[in-house]
């Protein structure tokens, strides 16, 4: 009996505890000057695609979020895009984090910051630990609308060789206009990644890359290195150097 | 067959048994029964990768939502079922109580499988919680706080009152275990939900996945390892001490280890380091349960040859100490750089999920089976297969991920694109279903083993050496004895 109350309290109890204050707990502390910002605070100006799905769907749209602003309909689609995500499980195909090695910059642009994820859609965050497909947490307007419509329906026609499920039902019957699923998994893919200044993430803004990638393959301007399919564009290539996740802490 | 012979102890019929077998035969049937859809889920999945799913534009059968049934059956409706079985089975031997009550075990029962099934029922819908192994939708968690609750009150009563002076490490494993698995699942399903964010919340996720699978997976098995093995082999534990160092070794870097799922995210480096230094410190520690199996084990190898359920310990250890030797290499940074977010970790985590626990209670099965039903093994030869089949199975399965991971984390690094990488991976992913085939098919197998033979009870086989009071077997006084 002796034993078994010490077994439970120190092993089960005090060292689960220590853990969690060590590894939960004090990393915890260094992001406790933020402020988790909410979903109606990050849709209050939604992107130029949400703008474009209105007006290419307006009957779809006016069916989906109803008769409200465009950014209670964007915090709508937000929630019900985020909601879809987790749902179809799409966080175990896609990561939604770039690590500061690995050449994922080169991959996929800007490494991530702690304070991208302090929102109310990172409850819990969906970093994800499996990438079959890209990782997106930069994705946002690098495809089309258009793009999305067609690739979610049916993946392989836009790209042969992909795994990604098709998601039919995205969509209304027709199979050509999106639903409220669709719309909003759309919405919720653009805008990933659109708190970034510069979206363009080109390899050109990653220093580093310079030295190590032989030239040839640094001036190809039509089809950037991550190539994830996506057609890059290179204006603004150089100028301003990437700002370091490490100096958004002050 | 070296399974020991029973013996009946003199309990009065009047007294209710020590050990509940009922609870112990359902919980098995409900733990094979979850594997079974588990496999399949497992299975077409990977016919997804394949660029061939069965079941197109069906949208509760959609691929992505398999995936988190694959996971989540194995967690909690394989596994926990399975271990269940184990305790009614092994708890009241070595404490020499009864369980808190029967009714109380039923209760459990009808809980536990209650909540796997709305976790599937749910999964299947999309309500899935981006928690991940811990997917069982928000409305399900509170109950699965409850079910751990319950399993505190049937277990801790016997350990809590038992006259025995010194607990043996079974029991050590299991009094931390129980509190571990309500501890951890009450951090990784509240806190990130609902109480903390982004950066703050992501530790906690990786704790989770750690301490599932650290702080309930492994005690139980352990546990379990060492209660059957000894009683397998007829002999003693070969160091009693050795095991007690791997308990606190286990109670005290196991759950520092979380972060180490998260290695490269935005979490601060100080939590990064301390998970990999952990990792590796817990390395040396997992070693005493290997060594104190091998060491067990030596002398006896014969057994190999002439007993089943000591092959699937066997196996099971060697994949653990090829497991704990991968952990210590692969939490580097310097691995992650190519290994993270690929196939390598796949395969790791199918090597001790299935290759170690599972094959523990394979082994745990083969034994108790005829034990429970009172008819020997109807096949031997189904025995055999379920075995190879199985085995061989994973370990294709292991070596395909590892390479394939591999592969894909250079191409990944060297800015291969997607469309490479994907058609690279094509002939490993078909390698990968056929060995998840074989690994079905050991499994049917066995459950055609297992249905012939309860089923043979039905043409009044009666096994004489079946006592409903049978609670002594001759391999306890080995544990007695040390
Ligand atoms: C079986 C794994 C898998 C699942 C599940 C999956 N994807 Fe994908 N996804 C891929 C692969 C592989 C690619 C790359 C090939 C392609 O473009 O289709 C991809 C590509 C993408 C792209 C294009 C990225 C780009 O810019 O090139 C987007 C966006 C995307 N997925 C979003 C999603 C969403 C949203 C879901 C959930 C509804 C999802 N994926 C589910 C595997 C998956």
């Amino acid at each position: 009996m002796e034993r078994f109350s010490f077994i439970f309290l120190v092993a089960g109890i005090l060292f689960f505890v220590l853990a969690f204050a060590v590894s939960g707990w004090i990393p915890m502390l260094t992001v406790q000057h933020l402020e988790v910002r909410t979903v109606e605070q990050m849709a209050e100006q939604p992107p130029l695609e949400f703008a474009e799905l209105k007006a290419d769907y307006p009957e779809a749209f006016a069916k989906a979020y109803g008769d409200v602003s465009d950014s209670q309909a964007f915090a709508d689609a937000l929630r019900t895009g985020h909601k879809t995500y987790i749902g179809e499980a799409c966080w175990h195909c896609h990561s939604q984090q770039i690590r500061p090695w690995g050449n994922d910059e080169a991959r996929y642009g800007r490494k991530s910051f702690p304070e991208e994820y302090h929102n109310e859609l990172n409850m819990p965050p969906l970093w994800g630990t499996r990438r079959i497909g890209p990782d997106l947490i930069r994705r946002g307007g690098k495809q089309s609308n258009d793009w999305h419509v067609a690739h979610f329906y049916n993946p392989p026609d836009v790209n042969p060789v992909s795994v990604m499920p098709s998601y039919p039902w995205f969509f209304e019957e027709d199979g050509l206009t999106p639903n409220k699923k669709g719309l909003s998994i759309i919405a919720y893919v653009q805008w990933l990644g659109s708190w970034i200044p510069t979206v363009d993430e080109t390899i050109y803004e990653v220093p580093f890359i310079e030295e190590t990638y032989p030239p040839a393959v640094l001036n190809r301007p039509s089809r950037p290195l991550d190539s994830e399919g996506t057609e890059g564009t290179d204006e603004n290539p150089t100028d301003t150097p990437t700002e370091d996740g490490d100096d958004f802490w002050e | 067959m070296s399974e020991p012979q029973s013996s009946a102890l003199s309990t009065t019929a009047a007294e209710a048994p020590l050990v509940r077998r009922d609870l112990v035969k359902w919980h098995v049937i409900a733990g094979v029964s979850w594997l079974a859809i588990a496999l399949f889920a497992g299975l077409f999945y990977s016919l997804q990768l394949l660029q061939s799913w069965p079941l197109p534009k069906i949208a509760v059968l959609s691929p992505g939502r398999i995936r988190l049934i694959h996971t989540n059956l194995i967690a909690f409706g394989f596994l926990t079922n399975a271990f269940l079985a184990m305790l009614y089975w092994t708890v009241p031997r070595l404490t020499g109580l009864r369980v808190a009550s029967k009714k109380l075990g039923w209760l459990i029962y009808a809980a536990w499988n209650g909540i796997i099934l709305a976790t599937w029922v749910g999964l299947h819908l999309g309500e899935a919680q981006a928690v991940e192994w811990g997917e069982t939708p928000v409305w399900v968690d509170p109950l699965v706080v409850v079910g751990a609750i319950l399993v505190w009150i049937q277990f801790y009563t016997p350990i809590v009152k038992t006259k025995e002076k010194a607990l043996y490490v079974t029991l050590w494993y299991f009094s931390a275990g129980f509190v571990w698995l309500g501890l951890t699942y009450i951090m990784g399903n509240f806190f990130p939900e609902y109480l903390v964010a982004g950066n703050a919340a992501g530790p906690l996720l990786g704790l989770y996945i750690h301490d599932l699978v650290g702080l309930w997976v492994t005690p139980m098995g352990w546990g379990m390892m060492y209660f059957f093995v000894p009683i397998l082999l007829k002999k003693p534990i070969w160091s009693h001490a050795l095991s007690l160092v791997g308990f606190w070794g286990l109670a005290f870097f196991y759950p520092l280890q979380g972060v180490h799922h998260f290695l490269g995210s935005p979490i601060p480096m100080f939590a990064q380091y301390s998970a990999v230094v952990s990792t590796i410190a817990v390395e040396i520690v997992v070693t005493t349960v290997v060594i104190n199996f091998f060491m067990t084990w030596k002398g006896s190898e014969a057994t190999l040859k002439t007993s089943i359920p000591i092959r699937w310990f066997f196996l099971g250890a060697l994949n653990y100490a090829i497991t704990c030797f991968q952990c210590a290499f692969q939490v580097t940074l310097t691995f992650q750089q190519v290994i993270h977010f690929t196939d390598w970790v796949v395969g790791h985590a199918h090597l001790v999920m299935f290759g170690v626990f599972s094959f523990w209670i394979f082994g745990m099965i083969e034994h108790l089976w005829p034990k429970l039903t009172g008819h020997n093994w109807r096949s031997e030869s189904l025995r055999r297969w379920s075995f190879w089949l199985t085995a061989l199975g994973l370990w294709g399965m292991f070596l395909t991920l590892t390479v394939s991971g591999l592969i894909e984390g250079f191409m990944s690094m060297n800015l291969v694109p997607r469309e490479t990488i994907l058609q690279t991976m094509t002939p490993f992913w078909l390698v990968r279903t056929i060995t998840g085939i074989s690994i079905i098919s050991g499994f049917a197998c066995l459950v055609v083993n297992m249905v012939l033979t309860a089923r043979a009870g039905r043409i009044a086989h009666i096994d004489t050496d079946y006592s409903p009071y049978e609670d002594v077997e001759q391999g306890e006084v080995a544990i007695g004895a040390v």
